[in-house]
């Protein structure tokens, strides 16, 4: 055989192996944290870990709901704060800036990335933790120290800015130019033709990207750890502590083999927060597929 | 002219980055006709049409000087409003770029933006426009299905009446049957003839036959300068300049 069209079937044979493998990574996660989280669900159950609230290692009580609460309050939050913002800056990158200010402001929105989570724990704690104890919450409930799921939310959003921006600008990017004109041109305003053209044009990639920010927030762990104020009750409102799942993991991991059971429950911690992000991407695929059938139709 | 043309360019200069594209064009368009706009590739000929309507806001280090009097406003006057003054053109690209919508909504988008809400008149709006580009009856069944559905001759006779139904003086083609096949093609050409009882009618072609069969008057541009400027038959059989002759003979393309 031809020595070039060996190699070009062995190379591809080569990648596909490799891609496999790291397909096969997700499932020998999956199974690895199920194995490991056997004993606590043998002992407990699936419904009683997921839906009670007693957090009591010493006594042998492991309720997940606060736990899972906490994660999903500090993920809505930071989405809530962060999606309006990072589209309004992803649409003035693309559509308004002048070229000069775009090549100055996209470098700096690509900086924030590369800031380590521990540096905006630490922002959080100095500068957003006083600011929700003093300036925030006193106009809505009695008494904050700042330690909440705001705090976590506020510092989760800053994080995930720009991922959700740099995604959204790339999309934003790819709408033909003479799509907008076509707008222009019937003496609709700009913002008209955002709102009406290139948001809805731009629709299916806002929702990818926020999927995929969402799915980085479920995870991020120091920084949130660092200003949630980790108390294991279910948060009632946004001032309100709260203990997300990677929170508790990275906190007791340390001490997990002193504690009978505990080294399971914590396993079967990072197995629920494998499963939630596992579900939200299915379901958000789900939509994702059919909000491109629709506009497709 | 007695009476004031609808577009008239005095002494337009446009420079994109450090290129000239186009050099001190004087032209007074002439009104519910047919002119074409002919010349070589790169000769400026997109550029002048787009610069009718100001399509080059957007786009950064263009430069442009001189006049451009729609209806006697200078469109380029530091506090000239651009909605209204595009709200006058209808334009069709060379391909078609239908609204991420239904095929309604493409049509009364324009009505819409400019104030329309009563669903009646959008109504008559929609359908007179459609009737008037010769596709009601082929998607009157279907005006909620998404515009991208449809051909994509039918797409481009759904931009032209997008652009009607704005109520425009005047229409801009930037060769707007490159994309079509010779069916559509002979379609849009037939419309283009029927409308300009109405409308005033600018197409940039590098189709001398295409010229010949739908334009009243043609201007050849060469090198970002007018060359000629008269009556269709002249220009293309009896050209006074030699670049025209040449062209048209095919020498320059």
């Amino acid at each position: 055989m031809n020595f070039r069209l060996l190699k070009d079937k062995i190379l591809s044979k080569l990648m596909l192996v490799f891609t496999l493998a790291s397909v096969s990574l997700l499932l020998v996660i999956g199974i690895g944290l199920y194995y490991k989280s056997v004993p606590i669900i043998q002992r407990l159950g699936w419904t009683e870990l997921i839906t009670t609230s007693v957090w009591k290692p010493l006594k042998g009580l492991f309720g997940f709901f606060p736990f899972i609460m906490g994660t999903l309050w500090v993920t809505a939050i930071a989405i809530i704060i962060a999606l309006p913002l990072c589209l309004l800056t992803a649409l003035y990158i693309v559509e308004y800036a002048p070229a000069r200010i775009k090549r100055i402001l996209t470098p700096f929105v690509n900086l924030l990335s590369g800031i380590p989570p521990v540096i905006f724990g630490v922002w959080g704690v100095l500068f957003i933790i006083p600011l929700i104890q003093a300036n925030i919450a006193p106009h809505f409930v009695e008494f904050s120290t700042g330690y909440s799921v705001l705090a976590g939310g506020i510092v989760l959003a800053v994080m995930i800015f720009p991922l959700i921006v740099s995604i959204i600008s790339e999309v934003l990017r790819t709408i033909p130019q003479e799509l907008k004109d076509a707008s222009l041109a019937l003496g609709a305003t700009k913002w008209e033709t955002i709102k009406k053209v290139i948001l809805r044009k731009a629709l299916p990639g806002i929702v990818a990207a926020t999927v995929l920010a969402i799915s980085r927030a479920f995870g991020e762990t120091i920084a949130v750890l660092m200003v949630c104020g980790n108390n294991a009750v279910v948060p009632h409102s946004v001032f309100d502590t709260g203990y997300p799942l990677p929170a508790l993991i990275a906190n007791n991991y340390g001490e997990m083999l002193s504690i009978p059971s505990y080294d399971s429950a914590l396993m079967f911690a990072a197995l629920l927060l494998f499963i939630i992000i596992l579900l939200f991407n299915i379901i958000s695929r789900v939509i994702l597929a059919r909000l491109e059938r629709r506009l497709a139709a | 002219m007695t009476k004031t043309p609808h577009i008239s360019v005095q002494h337009l200069d446009v420079h994109i980055g450090a290129q000239h594209i186009l050099k001190d064009i004087n032209i007074n368009i002439p009104d519910k006709k047919v002119t074409s706009i002919i010349g070589p590739s790169g000769c400026g000929k997109t550029t002048l049409l787009k610069s009718f309507n100001r399509l080059w806001d957007n786009t950064a280090d263009v430069k442009i000087t001189g006049k451009v009097l729609v209806d006697g406003e200078d469109i380029y006057a530091p506090d000239a409003e651009v909605t209204h003054i595009r709200k006058k053109m209808g334009l069709l690209s060379q391909r078609p770029y239908p609204l991420p919508m239904s095929i309604y909504d493409n049509v009364a988008y324009g009505p819409r933006i400019h104030g329309i809400r009563k669903k009646q008149v959008l109504d008559q709006l929609v359908e007179e426009q459609l009737k008037a580009t010769g596709l009601w009856n082929e998607v009157k069944d279907r005006l909620n299905a998404s515009a991208t559905r449809l051909s994509i001759g039918q797409q481009q006779r759904l931009c032209l009446a997008r652009g009607l139904a704005v109520g425009p003086e005047i229409i801009l083609g930037d060769e707007s049957t490159s994309a079509l096949d010779p069916v559509s093609t002979a379609i849009i050409e037939d419309l283009f003839i029927s409308l300009k009882e109405k409308y005033s009618i600018v197409l940039v072609t590098h189709i001398l036959r295409q010229a010949r069969r739908v334009s009243d008057y043609i201007i050849f541009v060469y090198m970002g300068k007018i060359i000629e400027f008269g009556p269709t038959e002249e220009v293309l059989l009896n050209p006074k300049e030699e670049l025209t002759k040449e062209y048209v003979k095919g020498y320059i393309s």
